[in-house]
């Protein structure tokens, strides 16, 4: 989906990615021989040093941290990266692997949305390839034979403005009581913005319904209207910060920078509602088929999945596929986590595959403005 | 006044004196209509009407469904309350500035802030709307802090009448600069005229000013509709479609991220289309019938 409009990730998933499950590479353990080509690898560095530049598309050096997570490849490797287009959509990103094949400015490697992963790897755009941390990512986010696999992901969380609202909520229950009055939006309509109908979604799984069944949710925000604590004002960072919308239903790392951001002039705390299994979206990494830098794109994807490259994408306040797995290990540091929310949630989101976000849809489409009246 | 005059000579432009130097300065004009109104029109009705297996019905008979004819009925709704609104107040602030004996300056005042103002649209106005009228704006917060709860009464900034306010903002300031020149043109001759024959003043507006301004009124009101129908950015910042109005339907299948469908975006055009039609027609029916004596 759309790098170019930063509130907007995707909410659409592939049909049996239910979870993001802990240990999500059971089994693979054994088959760790077979994928070994590992970072450090010389040859493979020997091989992008000669090919001797990278080309990305679609990468804002402001989202998810790919700034610094670039210039740190380019540092690490002597290998210069033309990134492309920074504000370019997923589909556009397709669009020019399929226009620019055989050319030397074509992308080597791109970054999509889950549901133009699956368009891609259909088409036949893609060239599979493992990274050595292969088993580490979980199995529901990547395609088996390595075409694509998802880099990194969010949750729906609260964005709180604490000098408006004096104790945070902790819970989509918590929305409900008086002091949030007039508080609660969403940064647009459910039917065009996707942060907006990952919160329809969250609020769905948390009362009742399920990623197949949205209704619930809609019967949530209509409540929270009647009750006047549903604001129908789209939330913008402005209005966050300056407390017109003070609690804004949000990904999480939009939440996390705009609280960085805002740091010394107001208090912004995110919170991913307890009592109900989290809402997430999440991105891939797919290397082109026609790439003229294949094994520089080789190189960038073993970065990206190193534990230094995922990290720096936690930086950016996105959690990386590999998150559980580093979790476990212990490796990221106490500083970094203490900037995050607690980790336990990340570990059991939840997200939607195309035909359970098509039939939201449809459900919104027909009850959304019919149901929700302020 | 003068509609008609203008009509051209039965003789082609090029025949008439300095017709080569028209069509050299005009023709751009006619590229740029084709270009930008002509052309794309003509796409969105091809996109409206083909699906996958080439003509269908399909996406113009999805106009029927329940949320879409809301959709139209709110925008209609709202375009032709703030219309009016607009015209009212804006053509009665006009017609109090212009008055004779009212100071230049406040009439320079009235049309610098009205040009301003006609021209503020958008989130920049969603937003003052919203910092001060908003359920935690600062007018509502004060006149809460005074004993008065704006919402307890019932009042929304996210409804209907809510951005009839919002919309009266940039409304009245475009109708106080397209009135002023037909007001300007009322010659107060015709106005001593009528009372040296013993016409109130209320005898005067129903018989000589009113039907004088009424082609003007008129074609203001268009405009004004027409400004409001097309509105986005604003009611969107405001409600988030919560009141359901056609252009932001429109934005939802077109550039949202949460669906795609290019067909169902340009049958919604089509159908805006379709209203603004009615509109004009209508516009040119009664213009007719009103503006019948000043042909004579």
């Amino acid at each position: 989906m759309t790098h170019a409009n930063t509130t907007h990730p995707p909410a659409v998933g592939r049909r049996d990615l239910m979870r993001l499950a802990a240990a999500g590479a059971g089994g693979a353990l054994l088959a760790r021989a077979a994928h070994a080509t590992s970072a450090s690898d010389a040859a493979l560095i020997k091989a992008a040093k000669a090919e001797g530049a990278l080309n990305t598309i679609a990468l804002p050096p402001d989202w998810a941290n790919y700034g610094v997570i670039i210039s740190t490849f380019q540092k690490k490797y002597g290998i210069s990266v033309h990134n492309a287009a920074p504000d370019d959509s997923s589909a556009q990103e397709l669009q020019s692997i399929r226009s620019m094949r055989g050319q030397a400015r074509g992308p080597d490697a791109v970054d999509v949305g889950p549901s133009f992963a699956l368009i891609g790897a259909s088409e036949g755009l893609f060239q599979p390839y493992k990274v050595a941390t292969w088993d580490s990512i979980p199995v529901a986010m990547k395609e088996a034979s390595g075409l694509w696999y998802g880099d990194y992901f969010g949750l729906i969380s609260f964005g709180v403005n604490r000098s408006v609202a004096k104790t945070a909520p902790m819970s989509w229950a918590d929305l409900r009581k008086p002091a949030y009055k007039g508080m609660v939006a969403l940064n647009g309509s459910p039917l065009g913005a996707g942060a907006a109908f990952a919160a329809v979604m969250a609020a769905s799984i948390a009362n009742g319904g399920s990623l197949d069944d949205i209704v619930p949710g809609i019967q949530y925000f209509a409540e929270l209207a009647r009750l006047g604590n549903f604001n129908p004002t789209s939330a913008t960072a402005a209005s966050l910060v300056s407390g017109q919308t003070p609690v804004v239903v949000n990904w999480d790392y939009l939440n996390l920078a705009q609280a960085k951001k805002s740091k010394g002039m107001v208090q912004i705390d995110t919170i991913v509602p307890e009592g109900a299994k989290p809402y997430g979206a999440f991105y891939c990494q797919a290397i082109s088929r026609f790439a003229p830098h294949p094994k520089a794109a080789q190189l960038w994807e073993e970065f990206l999945y190193s534990d230094q490259g995922q990290i720096l994408f936690l930086e950016g306040f996105a959690h990386p596929v590999r998150f559980a797995d580093m979790v476990k290990r212990g490796v990221i540091s106490k500083k970094l986590m203490a900037e995050l929310p607690p980790p336990a949630p990340y570990a059991e989101a939840a997200f939607a595959s195309s035909a359970e976000s098509k039939k939201a849809q449809a459900a919104l489409a027909a009850n959304w403005t019919k149901m929700v009246k302020a | 006044m003068n509609r008609g005059a203008a009509r051209p000579g039965s003789a082609g432009l090029l025949a008439r004196p300095g017709g080569a130097l028209t069509l050299l300065f005009v023709w751009p004009f006619l590229l740029y209509v084709c270009a930008f109104l002509i052309l794309p029109t003509l796409m969105l009705l091809a996109t409206a009407f083909r699906g996958g297996h080439g003509a269908t019905w399909h996406y113009v008979g999805e106009l029927g469904q329940t949320q879409t004819l809301i959709a139209f009925r709110n925008s209609i709704e709202l375009s032709a309350v703030s219309a009016l609104a607009g015209l009212v107040i804006g053509g009665l602030a006009a017609y109090f500035v212009l008055r004779p004996g009212m100071p230049g300056g406040l009439r320079s005042l009235v049309t610098t802030f009205s040009a301003v103002a006609a021209n503020f649209a958008g989130v920049p106005l969603a937003f003052a709307f919203i910092a001060t009228l908003g359920s935690l704006g600062v007018i509502t917060v004060w006149l809460k802090s005074i004993g008065v709860d704006l919402y307890a009464t019932g009042f929304r900034l996210y409804s209907i009448s809510g951005l009839v306010i919002v919309y009266a903002y940039f409304q009245v300031p475009l109708m106080i600069i397209v009135i002023t020149p037909a007001l300007q043109a009322l010659r107060s001759e015709w106005r001593e005229a009528a009372e040296n024959l013993g016409a109130s003043s209320a005898d005067y507006w129903r018989h000589v000013g009113l039907p004088i301004l009424l082609p003007s009124l008129l074609s203001a009101y268009i405009l004004l509709f027409g400004n409001a129908f097309s509105a986005y950015a604003t009611p969107y910042a405001i409600s988030s479609g919560i009141v359901a109005l056609v252009p932001v339907e429109i934005s939802n299948v077109l550039s949202g991220n949460v669906m795609l469908s290019r067909q169902t975006g340009a049958a919604l055009a089509f159908g805006m289309i379709i209203v603004m039609v009615v509109v004009m027609a209508l516009y040119a029916l009664i213009s007719r019938r009103v503006a019948r004596w000043s042909r004579r």
